[in-house]
């Protein structure tokens, strides 16, 4: 992911990392699902699940572990050849190859993510109320 | 900062501060593969810290592995509910310590302006 932001790490940033981490998650699964029903004339062609994985980043000047996306990983899964001499991209032998997708798999992902990034938005609002009482204080 | 205006409050709120920053630093790894939950012995930094020891050698020598409850199969031991709940008694305390700080500097104002 790019950083465009040079600079010390702190709690807003952390926060924004770990925001923009979930995002790519919740992406991810929202291209899965939305690629759910889709099929291809090919096996190779068969849309696949991704993912994406996180990597935790320690910044030593803060102590502070922020996360990123360190790569997307493909399913691993065959996609499922289907007997439909009917379809359009049926090849030769009347057979479609389906998307590997686990609906349920997904929208349980999507779930998950969403969850944590509500978790991360509560924590960053805590964080910032006690800076602002800190910073009002005289 | 002159630790005998504040005690033992200057140096709490400090830790309470770096604790916040590790506990929010577990939530933002919350999906980490291999990711450890790590937090801070709290009493054990501050007594290091009241000791002469500086702020990063007193959270580094007492910062602990959190043990889950129950292990995950990718090796991450963040477990939302009780780093909320960690992170609810930091902040908790860390208002505690604050308004601590506030009544210490109340305190020497009015001393000062003589009311």
């Amino acid at each position: 992911m790019p950083d465009n932001q040079a600079g010390p790490m702190n709690l807003f940033r952390l926060a924004e990392r770990g925001m923009s981490a979930q995002m790519v998650r919740m992406n991810a699964a929202a291209s899965n699902l939305a690629n759910a029903g889709s099929v291809s004339a090919t096996k190779e062609g068969a849309y696949r699940a991704v993912r994406p994985v996180f990597n935790a980043e320690l910044d030593k000047a803060s102590g502070l572990t922020s996360v990123r996306v360190s790569h997307i990983t493909t399913s691993q899964a065959e996609p499922t050849r289907r007997q439909d001499p009917n379809h359009p991209l049926a090849d030769a032998n009347g057979d479609v190859w389906d998307a590997t997708v686990d609906e349920s798999g997904e929208m349980i992902e999507i779930m998950e993510s969403a969850r944590q990034y509500q978790n991360l938005v509560e924590a960053l609002q805590t964080a910032k109320q006690l800076m602002l009482d800190t910073l009002r204080s005289k | 900062m002159n630790t005998n205006l504040f005690g033992i409050h200057g140096a709490a709120l400090e830790l309470r501060s770096q604790r916040m920053g590790m506990l929010t630093s577990n939530i933002a790894n919350a999906a980490t593969p291999g990711y450890k939950s790590r937090d801070i012995d709290f009493a054990a930094a501050l007594n290091d810290r009241l000791a002469g020891k500086s702020g990063t050698e007193a959270i580094g020598e007492h910062t602990r592995y959190r043990v889950p409850t129950m292990s995950s199969m990718d090796g991450n031991t963040v477990e939302l509910a009780n780093e909320q709940i960690a992170f609810a008694e930091n902040a908790v305390a860390y208002s505690a310590t604050l308004s601590f700080v506030q009544s210490k500097v109340q305190t020497a104002t009015r001393a000062l302006k003589g009311e």
